[in-house]
């Protein structure tokens, strides 16, 4: 019984995983970052990273998922949640039921419970192709759950983030979600829960500067642009050209933002190890 | 109320007569001692505050300043703080909890400096410290938004159990021009996007965003200083004696609760949990 729902469990991700790659793969072999074509076939073997140099292109939430948990063990949290309109703001609506038709997506997040090597985890994981990853209310709220279902079910809490910063559609309503997604995280953690903020490309803005700083582990993935203000805001302000590598995963390790840079291939083992090391969410 | 239109309200949010910061300190409390330094790397100007008296009261005091003439701009880089101002913050915040004294905020920033430095020594890292530290903090916190709160620059001081505004003040998730360029490719359009953009303290304080508006001088707070102290100092009074009935885990509850609603009744709940 048990085995025939993880299997269609299991069935269910690796649908929801190949619906993105169609997505997001099906022309495009390109490198946004190098120019250099390659093979669909071989971007796939490389979990969409080129072949060439090296770049980790940004992949949607149920592909993620599926490189990193345990087959059968993906079970969607709080799958319903939908986002809202508070501002009223004009054209937002048909944007929204825009991306859920060619995502699958409700918003830029999914909350999931899974395991790798067998230990239980709480996932949050943010998708740019919904607005840039931006955070609003559903985004924010869904972050929250998340990390409050964690701390229910003393569970570790691993949040990968990908985002543009506030959504700008939902105002202040998306700033508040800085305050209550730093909150939530930051109680989550006084109660003894591990919490590991992974970093991917590119994450700026409201959500750098908020739940995404705050893990007792931070991690990232090669290349990933991370900070506060975007590179062109910055270069704008300060009238002069930023050095290459500039807020780059490599240059926020240098400057001491982070324990470590995961390579796409390595997430996997690098959390199997955290959670080993940690073993009941933490707590003695 | 709305005498002034949202894009007028951010002109005389950003009035350069309007009282700032440290005209509000030095209006309504006594014997303030200014603290300096985050105690890590450096100082920053554009966030001033110290300890002081609040009617005979120790209290914490602090806020985004602007500066008054251009030399104080460039000390205070125009009020838009680095990393080191808000490690400065909360700095600060940690001392108010070890003594027990309540914390007085002042919010009036465009927002966080978005500069090279700043990045490099961590301005995301440094306002998500701000919003953790605040929402655990055991003793009252009041936020007042006097000119303009301007993005997470402005959050980071205003995780509060009482967030208050001034009338004719406005609070969004990005300038208004900013925020045209984003949506629109076209800063220009910023006049349309103060309308849009329910920033306010009246739209605040309809979406419960802010807890109280206090009203101005007829034709702003830049007109006359001595009425815009005695609406916030009666307001400061007010507010401090009713946090004054809940104890100091009760208030961390209060402050964690209210901003956990924010945006939540827009959610419908998900399904039953595994
Ligand atoms: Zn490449």
């Amino acid at each position: 019984m048990n085995q025939t729902f993880s299997r269609r469990r299991d069935r269910l991700l690796t649908y929801r995983a190949m619906r993105e790659g169609k997505i997001t793969s099906s022309r495009r072999t390109g490198c946004s970052a190098c120019g250099e074509e390659s093979p669909q076939l071989e971007w796939d073997r490389n979990l969409q990273v080129c072949p060439r140099c090296g770049f980790h292109a940004p992949v949607g939430a149920y592909y993620r998922l599926s490189n990193i948990l345990d087959p059968g063990s993906f079970q969607e949290l709080e799958e319903k949640l939908s986002p809202a309109d508070p501002l009223a703001f004009p054209g937002y609506p048909v944007k929204l039921s825009e991306l859920e038709q060619s995502t699958g997506l409700k918003d830029a997040a999914v909350a999931a419970l899974g395991k790798i090597d067998g230990r239980r985890a709480v996932f949050a994981v943010l998708d740019s192709r919904f607005l840039m990853g931006s955070m609003g209310t559903a985004v924010g709220e869904k972050v929250t759950r998340a990390a409050e279902y964690a701390a229910r079910k003393k569970l570790p809490l691993i949040i990968f983030s990908a985002s543009g910063g506030a959504r700008m559609q939902e105002g202040i309503f998306s700033l508040m979600q800085m305050a209550k997604t730093a909150a939530a995280v930051q109680r989550f953690q006084s109660g003894g829960g591990l919490y590991i903020s992974c970093f991917t490309h590119p994450t700026t803005g409201g959500v750098t500067a908020s739940f995404a700083s705050l893990g007792d582990i931070t991690l990232a993935e090669p290349g990933a642009l991370i900070g506060f203000a975007g590179p062109r805001v910055i270069e704008q302000t300060i009238k002069e050209q930023l050095p290459e590598g500039f807020q780059r995963a490599e240059y926020l390790l240098d400057h001491g933002f982070l324990d470590r840079i995961v390579p796409r291939s390595e997430w996997r083992a690098v959390l199997s190890q955290l959670l080993a090391l940690h073993e009941k969410g933490g707590r003695p | 109320m709305s005498r002034y239109s949202p894009e007028e309200k951010v002109k005389l949010a950003r009035h350069p007569e309007r009282p700032g910061t440290a005209d509000f300190i030095d209006a309504l409390f006594t014997d303030f001692f200014e603290q300096r330094g985050d105690r890590l790397c450096g100082e920053d100007g554009s966030i001033f505050g110290g300890i002081a008296r609040f009617h005979g009261r120790p209290v914490t005091v602090l806020g985004h300043r602007k500066g008054k003439n251009l030399e104080e701009n460039l000390t205070c880089n125009f009020g838009m703080p680095s990393p080191e101002g808000y490690r400065k913050a909360q700095r600060l915040m940690r001392q108010a909890e070890k003594f027990s004294r309540p914390i007085i905020t002042f919010v009036d920033t465009p927002g966080a400096y978005p500069g090279r430095e700043a990045e490099e020594r961590g301005q995301g890292e440094a306002i998500a410290q701000c919003l953790a530290l605040m929402s655990t903090l055991e003793v009252p916190i009041i936020s007042v938004i006097t000119g303009e709160g301007g993005s997470g620059g402005a959050l980071a001081l205003a995780v509060a159990n009482r967030v208050l505004m001034l009338e004719h003040a406005v609070y969004s998730v990005l300038s208004p021009e900013g925020f045209a360029s984003i949506l629109w490719k076209d800063s220009a359009r910023a006049g349309e996007a103060c309308g849009v953009m329910k920033l306010t303290a009246q739209d605040l304080r309809r979406g419960g965003i802010v807890q109280g508006v206090l009203r101005e001088p007829k034709e702003g707070a830049h007109t006359d200083w001595q009425a815009a102290f005695r609406t916030v100092d009666a307001a400061l009074t007010h507010e401090l004696a009713a946090l004054d009935k809940l104890k100091g885990p009760a208030l961390a509850r209060q402050r964690y609760d209210m901003f956990r609603v924010m945006g939540q009744n827009l959610a419908p709940a998900g399904r039953e949990e595994p």
